[in-house]
């Protein structure tokens, strides 16, 4: 393991762990083995970035933190509790192609609060339509929103059922760089405001660097943790600064580590 | 004419009527040059059409018609519906029961007349009953077909938000395959007035395909049985153009490619 490692802040309030996590498909016998060995504590609130070859097994990971896939080995806990399956207290949020196109801004932004008051839901859709910028737009379909826009609006989404953790798989990789860039900017502001854990899978350094608290280097099938970077630059990041090209430098290593081993 | 440019308003008016008039053009020309005893012109069809206005039987067998199918149609779409989602929802079902739908799936619904007036004798129930097998598998194989290729991400986003499985079939695969649904719909819509008129020929008195082989039948009145043929035509055609209305409600536009 790394030094950067061991540089790593005291942990405080461990929100989830991963311990000895494996997965297998298709059978212990012949089957083939996508993740080995997962250890992993990640902090309430954190921010970490997951990085590594494309196949690795990023998404299995994630399936397997949000309870959609159980794992063959090990096990996952959140707050001490172990993961069984799916639940609202941690969202998935997947490319800009999840939200449902048969449903208004409002209609999606609404999905997961169908236990709410009628008042109560109108309110909280209000608020995450404000907090994403898509005023105006409250009775539009999605086929009529841009990429970005669906984007914040699938993440509005996930925020309106107010779950401590949001686990998103690429979020970004379908849309332009630029969109990218603000909406990179956009995810930053809101997880500064509502503070929750974010475990974010990426396969672009200059994402996980700007984004993280910590990168998590996964290496090529089976996935295991290769190694781990602390982004110790203060927010707003000054992408300029030695220190944090230096990061970036230092994670391009690792990440052709992986690549090669 | 530019192929690139928008047609102006006139003309996506004018080349159809062209199109129509030169049709009938050619109708009544082949009449007369054939000098046919049998076949009638367009405008012994025209007359024939007001003479059958005239005898207030036309109205009648229209309803009659319409009657059947919306009942044999009705019918097929709510016992086809819920079956092909239950289908598409539970593929070890679909599996065990599906070469049975393959296999009765393709018997042309004029196949099973005997069988019809077997069941129901001469009459109503026999018609209708034709007209429920025609649209019913059709139905039945959208839906299915609808519900199988929704995206795991809907079905996964649902259960993420904490919807127990039936909520999901509800809020999230149902409207995901509405569009496809609806296709079958329609399609099953256009099959209901094919096997209706062929129905009527056979188990009943009364309807458009009544009026067709009666008119036959009864002193070989050609003008009467194109006049009925174009009415079918036309009343087929202004059903589907209705059905397509549904198409453009908000919520299952965005799974038919006539733009936002």
């Amino acid at each position: 393991m790394s030094t950067e490692a061991v540089m790593t802040p005291p942990i405080l309030d461990v929100k989830l762990r991963m311990e000895h996590v494996g997965m297998v498909f298709g059978g212990d016998r012949k089957g083939v083995s996508v993740l080995e060995d997962i250890n992993l504590d990640v902090c309430d609130g954190e921010f970490i970035c997951l990085v590594g070859p494309s196949g690795c097994g990023k998404s299995t990971l994630l399936n397997v933190m949000g309870g959609f896939l159980s794992p063959t080995n090990g096990s996952v806990s959140i707050d001490g509790q172990i993961v069984h399956g799916p639940d609202p207290r941690r969202i998935l949020v997947f490319q800009e192609r999840a939200v449902f196109p048969w449903l208004t801004v409002e209609g999606n932004i609404g999905f997961g609060l169908s236990k709410m008051s009628r008042a109560q839901r109108d309110e909280r859709i209000a608020h995450y339509v404000q907090m994403m910028r898509l005023q105006g737009f409250e009775q539009t379909y999605p086929s009529d929103l841009s990429g970005g826009m669906k984007q914040r609006l699938q993440v509005a989404r996930a925020l309106a059922v107010n779950p401590d953790i949001l686990y998103l798989d690429e979020p970004f990789g379908a849309l332009d760089s630029i969109t990218r860039l603000i909406m990179r900017g956009e995810l930053l502001r809101i997880w500064q405001v509502e503070r929750r854990t974010i475990i974010f899978v990426t396969h672009d350094i200059d994402e996980a660097v700007q984004l993280a608290d910590r990168v998590v280097v996964l290496s090529s099938r089976p996935a295991k943790i290769q190694d781990m970077l602390t982004i110790d630059v203060p927010r707003p990041r000054n992408i300029s600064s030695p220190r944090y090209l230096e990061l970036r430098d230092e994670l391009l290593k690792k990440i052709r580590r992986a690549y090669t081993v | 004419m530019n192929l690139l440019s928008r047609p102006g308003r006139w003309e996506t008016f004018f080349w159809p009527l062209l199109a129509a008039a030169l049709f009938l053009a050619a109708w009544h020309y082949s009449v007369i040059w054939t000098a046919t005893r049998v076949f009638p012109s367009p405008l012994n069809v025209e007359a024939g059409l007001a003479e059958l206005v005239r005898k207030h039987v036309l109205w009648g067998d229209i309803v009659d018609s319409l009657r059947r199918v919306a009942i044999g149609f009705g019918s097929a779409a709510v016992i086809g519906i819920p079956l092909g989602l239950t289908l598409g929802w539970y593929p070890a079902l679909n599996q065990v029961l599906n070469p049975v739908l393959q296999i009765l799936r393709p018997i042309s619904p004029i196949a099973w007349i005997p069988v019809a007036i077997v069941f129901f004798g001469i009459g109503d129930r026999a018609a209708i009953f034709l007209v429920f097998l025609g649209a019913f598998f059709p139905i039945v194989v959208a839906c299915v077909s609808g519900v199988s290729s929704v995206p795991t991400l809907f079905r996964r986003t649902g259960r993420n938000f904490g919807l127990s499985p039936t909520q999901v079939l509800a809020r999230v695969v149902f409207p995901a395959a509405l569009p496809q649904i609806l296709i079958g719909l329609r399609i099953a819509l256009g099959i209901a007035w094919l096997v209706v008129v062929a129905g009527e020929m056979i188990a009943v008195d009364s309807g458009l395909g009544y009026l067709v082989i009666d008119s036959r039948n009864s002193g070989k009145r050609y003008d009467l049985v194109v006049a009925a043929m174009l009415l079918i035509g036309l009343i087929g055609l202004a059903l589907d153009i209705g059905f397509r209305r549904l198409e453009k409600i908000r919520s299952v536009r965005w799974g038919f490619s006539h733009g936002p």
